[in-house]
């Protein structure tokens, strides 16, 4: 959704690129193209302002006159204070000591927080909480029934003495809705209310009665990231009448640039907790402030990528890893257990979307095929453990008895080894901090086509053949059309991707 | 000659607040620099009368009323619109009016994804006092709602058939396309008067990508901006009429069923350069 941003700034920073210093009028134009390109991303005037001043001042310090290469400092700069904008450090949800914990919904009509309401208590509950909706819009037609049908598809109950459209108290219900809860020990209250603009008094009111009446927890003003410029004022609106502890960012899954989040977070100063990216009760996810602006920085959701791929890959392991790089003894025991990460990851294809810039490489993604990582685990299996820790042992008979052994073709062992081999060596190159790879991503897959690919950095080609060093000259022919049998195809389905 | 620089620079400001966006706001100005140097105007309050009757002037078009005089009945209106635009109230409060019109109204549920939105159009058809079509079960293809929305309306002799769509977002390839579906469920049986797209007045600039994505797809005919009774100046309205020659028809000030009106170019740069 920031894509455009993106975009935007990426344009910005390729007149800055090789350039030896940054000046006061690099500077300048360079922020005029920021302001534009914020504004056009929805971001509030004075947001703006605000910030590109931050920015100025910031880059016209004396660290950027010390600075090697200016765009990484402007480039820096930006996103440090993109990540301030968008609320620092990322919090988590605050709970009560005592049960229930109150969360209160509150936000403009239509910004979705009667959906919001639904995935939240399907999150909760799958974080082993017994969650109570409470349905407090009672203004909206049949916005109870909504919560209703919701709290049904979630197997999460819901409060609603009031049948809504117009009659009933949504203090009285909110407030007796807290009882209920600590009665039937529900350990989360979510009270879903009316949708109200911030210029409407009598309703801001209201709002302000239901916090009063529910001493809630968390205040999450929910927000549709589509808003304009008009969030400051709603943002103001809220923050002053009801107080906001929390934001949610809603439809974020639409194309829209999202300023909003900026103007938002800067107004309420209360951080930005969750986004929902969907129609769909399950697409609910926390918001990373810092990946946000990475995000606006053209970095892609490379943080969200390693989230995932964190999930699976033991800290320490990659402590080992990285350790082995250094020293260079990368072998295909390592290679193996890379790949299994990657399996365990699941679909591949899902986390190779995730990646900035693999638009285009999607012909490629629908050609690969996860199949060969079992292929490859066949033939590694195969191997005696001398063979998995230095593979220069595998002359052509031991070759032969791992394809027999992995019901595989001499030639399938070939390109394999040919494959690590690259992987090798582009990872020690990373390891020496030579190619800007994705940090802290798989290395089995940075090592093929895709690593080189999407960062639009430096690409290292490895594409020179190796010859074989054999002295035996039959077979360093044999070994070659091997090798460079594999080399060809690897430019053909799955093997783009180094496997 | 022209000393007011900083009053101009406040009405960009004041034009980009607004959400008129950046090359709106500056061609604007600039336009209005002129007419300053011309007629001499330089206090505040000289420019912002000069805004005032530069933008209805731009704003003002012969295409706002609704298309409601072919003589071909039943009229067919077609509503659409990203998520939470407001497209079931206005649907309320535009048949509550036709009816007091003395039209005769059937309004079709086509919205069979989201959660009880059957219900809430049928509270207001209940306030309305419109027939309305429900699909016949949960997660019906709303193409063939919409078709015997048209189908009650010809056997009834309705004039006015009124069909209220699902929420989208302009980037749902799948969902833009169903609604293309819907459009030529309806032109099965009678010609679509108006397709009205919803837009939130709070939305930024992505209403300008709303616009033309359901244009492509639905073939807008119109504009209603809603929820222009907030803070929300609804700017980008300008754009639209100006860029894709939409013309703004209704907006929405409210959540009464009678808090409709019809756009009013003047009231609207009233209310914009009132604005500080």
């Amino acid at each position: 959704m920031f894509g455009n941003l993106s975009e935007r700034l990426s344009d910005t920073f390729k007149n800055l690129r090789g350039r030896g210093k940054l000046s006061a009028a690099d500077i300048d134009a360079t922020l005029r193209d920021i302001r534009r390109a914020l504004l056009e991303a929805d971001v509030a005037l004075e947001v703006v302002k605000t910030f590109t001043g931050k920015v100025r001042d910031r880059a016209l310090g004396d660290e950027v006159s010390k600075a090697l290469n200016p765009a990484q400092q402007v480039v820096q700069i930006v996103n440090d204070e993109l990540k301030a904008i968008l609320g620092g450090e990322a919090r988590k949800l605050a709970f009560s000591k005592t049960p229930p914990t109150v969360i209160m919904l509150a936000g403009l009509q239509g910004s979705g927080k009667t959906t919001l309401a639904g995935k939240l208590a399907k999150w909760l509950k799958e974080q082993g909480h017994t969650p109570l909706l409470v349905a407090a819009d009672l203004q909206r037609p049949n916005a109870v029934t909504q919560l209703q049908v919701l709290g049904e598809k979630v197997g999460v109950p819901v409060f609603a003495p009031e049948p809504g459209n117009g009659t009933g108290n949504p203090v009285k219900v909110s407030q007796d809705s807290i009882t209920f809860a600590k009665k039937q020990q529900y350990s989360v209250v979510i009270v879903d209310t009316a949708g109200r603009l911030g210029v409407d008094q009598e309703m801001m009111q209201q709002a302000s009665d239901i916090r009063k009446a529910t001493n809630p927890d968390e205040v999450l003003f929910v927000v549709d990231s589509m808003l304009g410029q008009d969030a400051v004022n709603v943002a103001k609106a809220f923050h002053d009448g009801v107080g906001v502890s929390g934001v949610v960012l809603t439809k974020l899954d639409g194309d829209s640039r999202g300023g909003a989040a900026l103007s938002v977070a800067t107004i309420t100063g209360a951080p930005i907790l969750f986004s929902s990216t969907g129609e769909g009760l399950e697409a609910f996810e926390p918001f990373y402030p810092d990946r946000m602006a990475s995000r606006i920085l053209d970095m892609g959701d490379i943080l969200t990528l390693i989230e995932q791929a964190q999930k699976t890959f033991d800290e320490e392991e990659s402590k080992k890893l990285a350790q082995k790089l250094a020293n260079e003894e990368f072998t295909l025991q390592d290679f193996l257990e890379q790949m299994q990460q990657l399996k365990k990851m699941g679909n591949m294809k899902n986390l190779l979307g995730m990646l900035p810039g693999v638009g285009q490489m999607k012909k490629q993604l629908e050609e690969f095929d996860e199949r060969e990582i079992i292929r490859t685990e066949a033939i590694i299996y195969s191997m005696t453990p001398l063979e998995r820790e230095n593979p220069k042992v595998l002359n052509g008979s031991r070759r032969m008895r791992i394809a027999k052994g992995s019901g595989t073709t001499v030639t399938d062992v070939n390109q394999l080894i040919n494959r690590f081999e690259q992987a090798a060596k582009v990872m020690k190159t990373m390891a020496r901090g030579g190619v800007p790879n994705i940090p802290g991503t798989n290395p089995v897959l940075a090592g093929g086509t895709v690593g080189g690919g999407f960062m639009g950095g430096k690409k290292k080609n490895d594409k020179k053949k190796k010859g074989s060093k054999s002295g035996n000259p039959a077979k360093r022919a044999a070994e070659n059309a091997g090798l460079n049998f594999g080399s060809e195809n690897s430019k053909g389905s799955g093997s783009a991707f180094g496997l | 000659m022209f000393s007011s620089n900083v009053d101009l620079d406040d009405l960009e400001d004041i034009l980009i607040r607004a959400d008129f966006g950046i090359d709106a706001a500056v061609e604007i100005t600039e336009e209005l620099k002129r007419e300053a140097n011309r007629s001499g105007a330089a206090s505040d309050a000289e420019l912002r009368l000069l805004l005032k009757d530069l933008l209805t002037k731009r704003l003002t078009r012969s295409d706002s009323a609704l298309n409601l005089s072919s003589g071909d009945l039943p009229y067919v209106i077609l509503v659409v619109g990203v998520n939470g635009a407001g497209k079931t109230t206005t649907i309320g409060k535009l048949s509550r009016w036709l009816k007091d019109g003395d039209w005769s109204v059937v309004l079709g549920a086509a919205d069979t994804f989201r959660a009880a939105a059957v219900d809430q159009l049928a509270t207001w058809a209940q306030r309305a006092d419109a027939r309305i079509v429900r699909p016949e079960r949960e997660g019906q293809d709303p193409a063939s709602v919409a078709y015997q929305t048209v189908e009650l309306a010809i056997r009834e002799q309705a004039d006015i058939a009124i069909i209220d769509t699902a929420g989208r977002l302009q980037n749902k390839k799948d969902l833009m396309d169903e609604l293309g579906k819907v459009r030529r469920a309806v032109e099965k049986q009678a010609r679509i008067s108006e397709v009205l797209l919803v837009i939130d007045a709070t939305t930024g600039q992505n209403a300008m990508a709303q616009a033309k994505a359901f244009t492509e797809v639905a073939n807008v005919t119109g504009i209603v901006m809603t929820k222009l009774d907030g803070s929300a100046k609804g700017g980008i309205l300008y754009a639209l009429q100006q860029e894709l020659d939409l013309p703004v028809k209704l907006v929405g000030v409210g959540e009464g069923i009678n808090d409709f009106a019809f756009f009013s170019p003047e009231e609207f740069a009233k209310g914009l350069v009132a604005y500080k």
